[in-house]
């Protein structure tokens, strides 16, 4: 994958099962963003292959794509006055047709907020809400899809503590559900607690991948990040990561 | 401050008072002129108040509507894909094409072309010349880049509008006359057959942009949010900035530029129903059909038996208007 003459993107070779929670993760320019679009349908035009249920992703049309497929963006700009629910009701886009939702669409729609606990304001006004509130109505839109693989950017920059604590659980209960879940983040602590597989970049390239608690070791995280690391583990056994000496 | 949601119910109760309310405008206005008529020897066929109610007025007011609806629909469309609430149906530089072409025909004098009104015609072509030469400078790799068309835009704008005043300065005196109303926009009675084409060749495409509103809502906030929704967002694109620019120059060329509309119609609505284009695109044909032709009667009875362009009354009515919604209270919910 290339912008103009820069390759962003090269010798990434990847096998993204279902039910699974798989973290990319990376320093500034490691190709985790572009790497996201392509799973996402975004970007088409790329070199290699990249496939969902044996077909080329740049070969399904968009509808289909978006029926399984759904993409949470680090950032929403919006111009326009639209309300939180009416953002998240964006999210049956590819199962309607007509003007109006069917009452399964509004159903989804009140699942969603429910779930990412965005009831409360549905009738503001999308660019009167905090950062967090905006990330959780735009994740509320994403789930509104009833995705079979939910890609995010970024999805904690946003979020306090209990929120961040919460988007786990929603991610984890996916997962168990069966959806593959690919989120990117540069937090190597959240990949460690929530992800079943972690594949780090660095310069377009893939320098490491597998479980978290194999693939987070001080060597690899200098190698990738260029910064020292001290690895230990919580009283549940997960890898919690300081930086610095 | 809450927004109400959108529903069918609500969508079809706020299209219908548009209706009602356009309904009433065609009903009354043609009655308000210089000279008093009376409706029911109108429909009898009593002269003068036939010829002045269906052969002066009517098709007047029904012309203001078209243009007055389809001006508004532009601007809600321009805004949509250049998600700039500043943006107008005259920011890609259309009506300075339409208005080129239309200065050419009056300086040449070319009075036909391919059997149509040479003025008609050569605005059109002029807007369609303009479209082609903004999109083939903005488009890289088939895809068509919002910013590079507003500068685009902003520059064959410029470059229209010194060729007017060049061909301006080389009109003799009777032609820089009609120049100069032409470019100041007004509404002329015409044809009921030339009413009749406008609305054939417009109205479908508002209904189309009706049915579509849904892509237009998700194109509004941007094009990855569009496309991960299952919308062909390149495909969207040029033609809702063809379509765009047909409705807009398909009125200009009969009018001429006429301001305001395109911008305030949208932003009032929006204050007044939310962002969602299946309210916004029914509620600003329909008001902006009314919006104009109530612009139109007042530039026809305010100085009468002289006429005032309706340019000049739409930006006096929404001037003041913009600026009371820029300092109400309600201007959370728009701005």
């Amino acid at each position: 994958m290339s912008y103009g003459r820069h390759e962003v993107l090269r010798a990434v070779t990847l096998d993204l099962p279902a039910g699974a929670v798989v973290t990319i993760t990376g320093p500034n320019g490691a190709g985790k963003s572009t790497l996201l679009s392509i799973l996402g349908g975004l970007r088409r035009e790329y070199a290699g292959s990249c496939r969902f249920h044996d077909r080329e992703v740049r070969g399904w049309t968009r509808r289909a794509f978006a029926q399984q497929v759904s993409v949470v963006p680090q950032r929403v700009q919006m111009e326009f006055p639209f309300t939180a629910e009416q953002v998240v009701t964006m999210g049956r886009t590819p199962f309607c047709n007509g003007l109006f939702e069917s009452p399964e669409d509004h159903a989804a729609v009140e699942r969603a907020m429910q779930i990412t606990d965005t009831v409360e304001f549905r009738s503001r006004d999308f660019r009167s809400l905090s950062g967090g509130e905006r990330q959780r109505v735009v994740l509320a839109s994403a789930l509104a899809q009833t995705p079979r693989v939910l890609l995010l950017d970024e999805p904690t920059t946003f979020l306090d503590p209990e929120h961040q604590v919460s988007l786990f659980r929603i991610l984890r209960g996916l997962a168990g559900k069966g959806v593959l879940v690919v989120a990117v983040t540069h937090d190597l602590n959240i990949a460690a607690r929530c992800s079943d597989r972690l594949i780090m970049l660095r310069a377009g390239e893939m320098r490491a991948a597998g479980r978290p608690a194999e693939v987070l070791e001080p060597a690899t995280i200098r190698n990738v990040f260029s910064v020292d690391a001290q690895i230990h583990q919580t009283p549940a056994g997960i890898p919690w990561i300081f930086y610095g000496d | 401050m809450a927004i109400e949601p959108v529903s069918a119910k609500r969508v079809w109760g706020v299209s219908g008072a548009s209706l009602v309310a356009l309904a009433a405008a065609l009903a009354v206005l043609p009655l308000i002129g210089s000279v008093r008529i009376d409706y029911s020897r109108a429909l009898a066929g009593a002269s003068p108040d036939y010829e002045i109610f269906f052969r002066a007025r009517l098709p007047r007011v029904l012309l203001s509507g078209i243009v007055g609806g389809v001006l508004a629909t532009a601007g809600v469309l321009f805004q949509a894909l250049l998600r700039d609430a500043l943006a107008t149906p005259y920011t890609l530089g259309v009506s300075s094409g339409a208005s080129l072409g239309a200065v050419l025909a009056i300086v040449f004098g070319w009075s036909s072309i391919a059997g149509l009104s040479g003025l008609w015609a050569a605005a059109f072509l002029g807007a369609g010349i303009t479209l082609l030469l903004v999109m083939t400078v903005a488009s890289e790799r088939r895809h068509l880049s919002s910013f590079t068309l507003l500068l685009a835009g902003v520059t064959i704008n410029s470059i229209a509008t010194a060729l007017i005043l060049f061909f301006h300065n080389l009109a003799s005196f009777s032609q820089s006359f009609a120049i100069t109303r032409w470019l100041m926009g007004g509404i002329e009675p015409v044809p009921y057959v030339t009413l009749a084409w406008l609305a054939v060749a417009t109205l479908p495409v508002i209904l189309w942009l009706f049915w579509t509103a849904r892509e237009w809502n998700l194109l509004s906030i941007g094009e990855e949010w569009a496309a991960v929704r299952g919308v062909s967002t390149s495909r969207l694109l040029l033609i809702g900035y063809i379509t765009a620019s047909f409705l807009t120059a398909s009125v200009t060329s009969f009018t001429g530029p006429i301001g305001f509309v395109g911008l305030i119609v949208p932003h009032a609505l929006r204050m007044a129903f939310g962002a969602d284009h299946r309210l916004l695109i029914p509620a600003s044909f329909l008001l902006g059909a009314t919006f104009l032709a109530l612009c139109d009667t007042i530039a026809r009875v305010l100085l009468a038996p002289a006429e005032i362009p309706v340019g000049v009354v739409t930006a006096l009515l929404g001037g003041p208007f913009f600026i009371w919604m820029l300092r109400s209270k309600r201007r959370s919910l728009w701005l």
